[in-house]
Formats: structure tokens, C-alpha cells, sequence
């Protein structure tokens, strides 16, 4: 047996272990954080049931006219709910809509947070099924858009928005859009 | 009761699985003859027990017992019979249920036809298979079973995801299943060959069959797969680069590769270690496939109920089976010799260009899928590798499979003239260059390059192997008798020559169908109020309303359609929207008027004012049948290989076995790539 043709026959056992170490790695964490190729795009077309009432729609025309933050929840997501005390202080601001995209949930389940914890949202659509949230490019929830007048979407942020996302990140293009007129 | 019997099926078969797995094995390599004869039996035993914990399932399901959390989570007595079925393998647990089945009843075929397989080498196979089963058998049992109990007993249950409440979502993870599943016999057969350190052209032969029959099952469940995406999500896309499919895509690409490399190993003994790898790659991959879908390292629309401790077992599992069979492959493989040598102008040359374009594309596929997690391991940043690249990867590499396909059959094997290939091919090649030239005028092309490139590649494929055929027949009784030559030599020994010729033109067909369906499709978003027309694409779409129409578990608004072609109406359209009773959002239904060279394609949208106007998308989509026609022709194809004499021989009981592959000379120049 020569030397070089055992390391030649190692190579698939060393490619496959880079590729374990990765998984294990990857099991961790959360596969979300990624730039959203969305920015300053239209927002994607799409209808959807609203959680309040499946009979009723809405679409991407009501997120036109106004500034609005899309925020892609769950009932199951913990970070979801640690963010909830914000949207609650935010929903309070009454200068911009909050859409909430209920994401991959059951809509009893969803119903019941609103219920107990108090609903942020002025409209909320229901996706269990991630058909409208893969063309927003969602990965994980909760992730925030921010979406002007016109429609476009000009941020997102991914996790939970608490004091200090507000204030450095969210709160100075949302006050700058609405001066925008 | 049933269900417990069920649950102690389940642990009876782990428990055979165990003695399987050690005493085939031992024996084949103490020579304790009474040890590896138990192989047989053991393999039955296996399906028994499997068999005997999924009917009891399907009993649970049939019965609506929702004292059975798994049936709770999955079924409802609204639910129409057929799909309480298909909802046995709807979750998680049932579907990792039918996994096993399936591999158990791989098996035991293997244990059927495989009489003239020395004993030691069954015996080594089945004890693999064994070694797989109890991975899969411990982690149902401790982490996924599928007969836990609840109590209290609810009355009734929830539903089945009304995405899966169709006929082809219904065949379509049994189909997939069977072909990931059988590529366990080929790794099975592989490690034991290493093993036994035996690998020549025998191995290559008994492998094959088996492994194009898993092909053939993981093609048709991809195809299904496509095909229901289509009419099912709404959007007219019949493939999406999700997560899930590249899951499905990559064992199919490498098992392709393998396919090919196996036919080298059994005509010229060449490639040998390259083809084990490939064995072990293809099922590897059907593993990883199986992690990436239930773990939740990566976000899908297809993804199942995700828990981290389910992750990590099949994880480590992962690790246990494919580090364990590539160590294996590391320390015997360096004994075995590279085999027949061959000259650069020979099909083997072919054949290893079609390898290395098939195991680029599943790198890249691979990579494709995680590359975000590539990139946030070494903090690179954050990625998405979304439909343009891997769009972009697959034209920068198809064009270059077609060509040497069309090239590869022409071949002879280990060496030939260059210019015999061009006097038998320049009509071919000069044919494809005129539809090149002729698909290039703007009026067919609609000013796509990737039209005139795609056709002409699909006619140099088809033209090729007509050119092979014909060459193959004047060889056989010449060219005046074609028919009964045809004939003569599809009954003898000529099937996996004409099933690889299948599968090529099934290719050619699917070439068509993605170049001018990806280039020449038409599709709009119109609103429309009752008596409306919409001209798309030359046809006429007339839209009379929307009514409510009950189903059996769901209420449904039905659009109607009046489709015009000129005057003349061609079709009327049903398109659906429904709410199912057991709650979730609305399905949409589209309604198709499918032809050979087109469909028509409506799709409600949404309800838009109170006058009876609706949100509607229209959509003319040119040949998009060929795509799945070319699966299901390749599929064909695989069957008709597997079909032929010389595996049924070599599979008879009562013949003696045949060791080495009779290669005559005619057979030699032109037999199954």
C-alpha cells in the first residue's frame, strides 16, 4: 500500500468530517440573519387571510400609504413574546401601522397570545404555510420590515426588537419616512 | 391494543435487526455456515415485523383511534379514506415508519432474487441492512414513535395539512422513499464488498439492477414531487431550489452518476474504488436528506415538525454510517486496482466526463443548500443562495452533459477512431446546427438565447442515439428488415441498450420542455368582474363568476372559466379556493387545460370589491408537459434496463450462477451505458 494513494482514499472521510463538524455546528443555532436582497424593492405581491378573521383578506395594497413595520411572528417563537412589550409601547405610537405576518402558527394558538397579551397589530395575515413568508425571504421568526408610503421595503431586521433596536435602528428611518411625506 | 401490538412489532424488529446485523457478518468472515444462512430469514423476519407495526397503524388512521397522539396530529374523521392512508406517512413518526418498511422489504428482495449471490456476500449485505435498520429502529423508538398514547381520548382529531389532501402529494414520499431507500441496497452491497474485499465486476453486476430500480423510484417520486408543486402551490413553478428537493435532487445526481460508473465496472473492471465511493455517496446523501428535512438546521416549506434532539440523533447516526463506511472505503479501497486501461477517445472516457459533470452539479447543489450555514460558520457573513444561482449553475453545466451524451452511446469502449465517430455522426451534428440556426430567428426564439441552444442540444441528443440505434441494427440483421431486427433484439438481449436509449431521448424531451418553458412562458396577475375577457398568449379566458360548491371536508368558491381559442371555446376551467373544516388557511386549486405542447393554467386570487370581481392569474406555459414526460420516459427507461435478460438469468433460482459478464463482442460496442 502506498503512502500516497491511502491519503488519496482518506480524502472523502476528511471532506465528510468538515461536513459533520458543520452540521453539529449547525445544529446550535438558528438558521436566520441574512441580508434581505428585498431592501428598496416593492413589497412582494400576496393576498392572505387575516388571523382576526379568516373571511377577510389582505394583501400587499394595505401596506401602501402608510409607514408600516411588518413583523413576522409566532405563537411558539419565545422571542416573539419577549418582543411583544415593545410592540405594545409602539402600537401606543400611532404615527405608523404594525402588520404582523403570523408565520408557520396555528391560528387558535395565534388568537390566544393576542388575547392574553394584548394585540400590537392593526392587521394581522395569517401564513402557517410560509407561502407568503418565503417571498418576503423570511427565515425565522421574529424578523421586522420596515416598508414606506410607497410600498417599498426599506429594512429588516431579524430577531426581537427591544429598546435599543428601536432607538438606534428602527425609530430614525421610520420618523425620517414619515417626514418624507 | 392494535397499537401496542404495533409498538412490540417494532421493538421485535429492532431486536432481529440486532441479530442481523451480528451474525450473518461474523459468520461470513468465521465461515460459520449455519450463522450466514440465517441471513435469509432474518431479512423476512424483519419485513414481517415492520409490516405488522404499519397495519397496525393503518389501522389506528382507518379506525380513527385518537387515543394515538400521531393519529390526533394527522387525521379527522371528515377525512376522506384515501387520505387517512396517505396520512400514515403524513408526519413525521409514520413516514420514518414507512422508511424502515421499505428498507426491510428492500431486503428480503434482495433475499428473493439474489439465489445465485454467494452466501457469504448475501449474508454480508443483509448484515449491513441490519446495521442501518437499527439506527433507524432505536431513534423511532426513543425519540419519534409513532403509537404514543394520549389520555384523555380527544374526539376528534385535527387534519391532516390540507397542502398533502391530493392524490399526487398522496404516492409521491412513498415513491421518494423507495428510491432513497434502495440506494441502501447498493451501499449495502458496496461496504460489503469492501468487506470482503472483493470488488470486481460480479459485484458491479449484482449491484445494478437494484441500484437503476432505485433510480427509476426516486425519478418518479421527484417527478410527482414537480408536478404537484405545480398544480398544487399556485404558482406555476415546477421546481423551486428549496431546501427539500435539493435533498432529493442530490442523491438522484450522484445514483445518475453511479448508474453510469457501475456499467464501466462491470464491462471493463474500471473505476472500481471510484464506483464504491459513489455507492456510498448516493445513500449518504438519501441520510443527509433525511437530517437536513427533520432536523431544522435549514428552514423549508417542506419541513417537518423540527426538535433539536431529533437532529442530533440522526446526526450522530449520520456520522456512524457514513464515517464508518468511508473509513472502511480509506483503509481497503488503496488494495484494489484501477482495472482496465483505456484510451482518451473511448466511452470510458464518456462515462467519466458524465461522473465528474454529475458529482460538480451535486457539490454545487450541496454547497447551494448550505452554503448559509457555510457562511455564518466562518463569519462571512450572512448569505442566501437563492433560484438565479442555482439557475446560473445548472445552465453553466447541462450544456455540456447534453453534448457528451449525445457522444457517450456513440463510443466504443477503451478505444476508438475518432474519425469512424464523425462519419457516423456529422449528419447529426450538421442537423443540430441547422435547428440552431433555424430556432434562432426571433419568430421561434421570442429573441432567447437559451432557446436555440437548448433545442439544438435536445435534436443532437435524440439525433445521436438514433444514429447509435441505427448502427446497432445493421450490425444485428441489417437495416432493410429494421422492424423485425427491432423486435428480435428487444426480446433477446438488447433491453438495457434500448432503456438507456429511453432514458437519453426521456433527456432530449425534458431538455425541451425546461428550455422553452423557462424562456417562452406568459403569465398576469389580471382583476376581472363577471363577463370579463382576457387575451393571453392568443387565448381567449372568459370569467363568469365564482360560486360556493361543498366538499367532502371543505367548502370551496369555484371560479368558471370559458377559454377561446379564435371563436372556437376549447375548454371550460374550475379553478378552486378552499377552507378546510379543520381550519388553516385557504387552499387554491388551479384549474389546467393540459396539452401535449401547452397549458393553461387559472389560479384564484382573492376576492377584490363587492361586485363579484375577483384577483386572478392566467398563465400560458409552452411544453411544460415534457418535463415530467421526460422523467417518466427516463424512469421507462430504467425499467426496461432492469427488465433485461441478462439480470433475469443471472436472477433465476435454479440456474447456475454467473460469475463474470459474458462480453461478446457485439455486446460489448454497443450494450447499456
Amino acid at each position: 500500500m502506498q503512502p500516497f494513494k491511502s491519503v488519496r482514499h482518506l480524502a472523502p472521510l476528511i471532506v465528510f468530517a468538515a461536513l459533520a463538524a458543520l452540521l453539529v455546528w449547525g445544529l446550535g443555532q438558528d438558521p436566520r440573519e441574512l441580508p434581505s436582497p428585498l431592501i428598496g424593492k416593492p413589497v412582494p405581491v400576496f393576498t392572505l387571510p387575516t388571523l382576526e378573521d379568516p373571511s377577510r383578506m389582505m394583501s400587499d395594497a394595505d401596506l401602501r400609504g402608510k409607514v408600516s413595520l411588518v413583523n413576522v411572528w409566532a405563537s411558539w417563537c419565545s422571542s416573539c413574546r419577549a418582543e411583544h412589550q415593545a410592540l405594545m409601547a409602539l402600537s401606543a405610537l400611532r404615527d405608523f401601522q404594525i402588520v404582523g405576518l403570523n408565520w408557520k402558527d396555528k391560528a387558535d394558538d395565534a388568537r390566544r397570545v393576542l388575547a392574553m397579551t394584548g394585540n400590537p397589530y392593526d392587521l394581522n395575515g395569517y401564513d402557517p404555510d410560509n407561502r407568503v413568508g418565503i417571498h418576503w425571504g423570511v427565515y425565522g421568526a421574529p424578523e421586522t420590515f420596515v416598508v414606506d408610503r410607497q410600498g417599498i421595503i426599506r429594512l429588516k431586521h431579524i430577531g426581537p426588537i427591544d429598546r435599543g433596536v428601536w432607538q438606534d435602528k428602527l425609530e430614525p428611518l421610520v420618523a425620517e419616512l414619515r417626514a418624507d411625506g | 391494543m392494535v397499537p401496542e401490538l404495533g409498538h412490540f412489532a417494532l421493538i421485535l424488529a429492532l431486536l432481529l435487526a440486532i441479530v442481523q446485523a451480528v451474525f450473518p457478518l461474523a459468520g461470513s468472515l468465521s465461515g460459520n455456515r449455519p450463522w450466514m444462512v440465517m441471513a435469509r430469514p432474518l431479512a423476512f423476519g424483519q419485513l414481517t415485523m415492520l409490516g405488522i407495526a404499519f397495519a397496525a397503524l393503518v389501522q389506528a388512521f382507518v379506525t380513527s383511534d385518537f387515543s394515538v397522539l400521531y393519529v390526533t396530529q394527522h387525521s379527522n374523521t371528515v377525512l376522506p379514506d384515501i387520505y387517512k392512508v396517505s396520512a400514515v406517512w403524513g408526519g413525521h413518526e409514520g413516514s420514518l415508519l414507512l422508511w424502515v418498511l421499505f428498507m426491510a422489504g428492500w431486503g428480503a428482495a434482495v433475499a428473493v432474487f439474489s439465489r445465485n449471490l454467494p452466501l457469504a456476500v448475501l449474508a454480508r449485505v443483509i448484515s449491513v441492512q441490519g446495521m442501518i435498520a437499527i439506527g433507524f429502529l432505536l431513534f423511532m423508538l426513543t425519540t419519534s414513535n409513532p403509537f404514543e398514547r394520549m389520555f384523555p381520548v380527544p374526539q376528534e382529531g385535527r387534519d391532516l395539512n390540507p397542502l398533502l389532501q391530493d392524490p399526487g402529494l398522496a404516492i409521491h414520499p412513498p415513491m421518494l422513499y423507495m428510491g432513497y431507500v434502495g440506494f441502501s441496497v447498493a451501499f449495502a452491497f458496496a461496504v460489503a464488498a469492501l468487506i470482503g474485499g472483493r470488488l470486481d465486476a460480479a459485484w458491479a453486476r449484482w449491484s445494478r439492477p437494484w441500484t437503476t430500480l432505485s433510480w427509476v423510484f426516486l425519478t418518479i417520486g421527484i417527478m410527482l414531487g414537480s408536478w404537484w408543486a405545480y398544480y398544487e402551490l399556485g404558482w406555476g413553478g415546477w421546481w423551486f431550489w428549496d431546501p427539500v428537493e435539493n435533498a432529493s435532487l442530490m442523491p438522484w445526481l450522484v445514483g445518475t452518476a453511479l448508474i453510469h460508473s457501475l456499467a464501466v465496472t462491470e464491462k471493463r473492471a474500471a473505476f472500481k474504488s471510484w464506483t464504491v465511493l459513489l455507492a456510498i455517496c448516493a445513500f449518504s446523501l438519501s441520510l443527509l436528506g433525511t437530517f437536513l428535512v427533520r432536523s431544522g438546521v435549514l428552514t423549508s416549506v417542506h419541513a417537518f415538525a423540527t426538535d433539536p434532539s431529533r437532529g442530533l440523533f440522526i446526526l450522530l447516526f449520520l456520522c456512524v454510517v457514513v464515517g464508518g463506511s468511508l473509513a472502511l472505503y480509506a483503509w481497503r479501497a488503496p488494495e484494489v486496482s484501477d482495472g482496465g486501461r483505456f484510451h482518451f477517445v473511448s466511452r470510458e472516457t464518456s462515462l467519466l466526463a458524465n461522473n465528474l459533470l454529475f458529482v460538480a452539479f451535486t457539490v454545487l447543489v450541496l454547497f447551494g443548500t448550505l452554503a448559509p450555514l457555510i457562511y455564518e460558520a466562518f463569519g462571512w457573513g450572512k448569505i442566501s443562495v437563492g433560484f438565479p444561482w442555482f439557475n446560473k449553475m445548472f445552465l453553466a453545466l447541462a450544456p455540456f452533459l447534453a453534448l457528451v451524451l449525445g457522444l457517450g452511446p456513440a463510443l466504443r469502449w477503451k478505444r476508438d477512431q475518432p474519425m469512424r465517430l464523425v462519419r457516423g455522426l456529422w449528419w447529426a451534428l450538421a442537423l443540430s446546427i441547422l435547428v440552431l440556426a433555424l430556432s434562432y430567428l426571433p419568430a421561434f426564439s421570442g429573441g432567447h438565447v437559451w432557446v436555440p441552444v437548448g433545442l439544438a442540444l435536445a435534436a443532437w441528443l435524440t439525433l445521436a442515439h438514433i444514429a447509435v440505434v441505427r448502427e446497432r441494427l445493421r450490425n444485428k440483421g441489417g437495416l432493410t428488415k429494421r422492424g423485425p431486427a427491432l423486435l428480435a433484439d428487444l426480446r433477446g438481449g438488447g433491453r438495457s441498450f434500448y432503456g438507456m436509449v429511453v432514458a437519453h431521448l426521456g433527456v432530449a424531451v425534458l431538455v425541451v420542455g425546461i428550455t422553452l418553458v423557462s424562456n417562452l412562458q406568459q403569465e398576469e396577475d389580471v382583476r376581472m368582474s363577471p363577463g370579463d375577457s382576457h387575451e393571453i398568449a392568443g387565448y381567449r379566458f372568459e370569467f363568469l363568476g365564482v360560486d360556493p360548491v361543498p366538499g367532502p371536508n371543505y367548502m370551496a368558491q369555484r371560479g368558471h372559466f370559458k377559454v377561446y381559442r379564435g371563436e372556437r371555446q376549447i375548454d371550460e376551467l374550475y379553478p378552486e379556493k378552499r377552507a378546510y373544516l379543520g381550519g388553516g388557511m385557504p387552499m387554491t386549486e388551479a384549474a389546467i387545460d393540459p396539452g401535449l405542447f401547452r397549458d393553461i393554467y387559472v389560479s384564484l386570487g382573492e376576492p377584490v370589491g363587492d361586485q363579484g370581481d375577483w384577483a386572478l392569474r392566467l398563465y400560458y406555459k409552452p411544453f411544460v408537459r415534457w418535463i415530467w414526460l421526460g422523467a417518466i420516459l427516463m424512469a421507462l427507461g430504467g425499467v426496461l434496463a432492469v427488465s433485461d435478460r441478462r439480470y433475469r438469468i443471472a436472477r433465476a433460482p435454479a440456474r447456475q450462477p454467473v460469475r463474470q459478464p459474458v462480453q461478446g463482442p457485439a455486446t460489448d460496442v454497443t450494450a447499456a451505458a
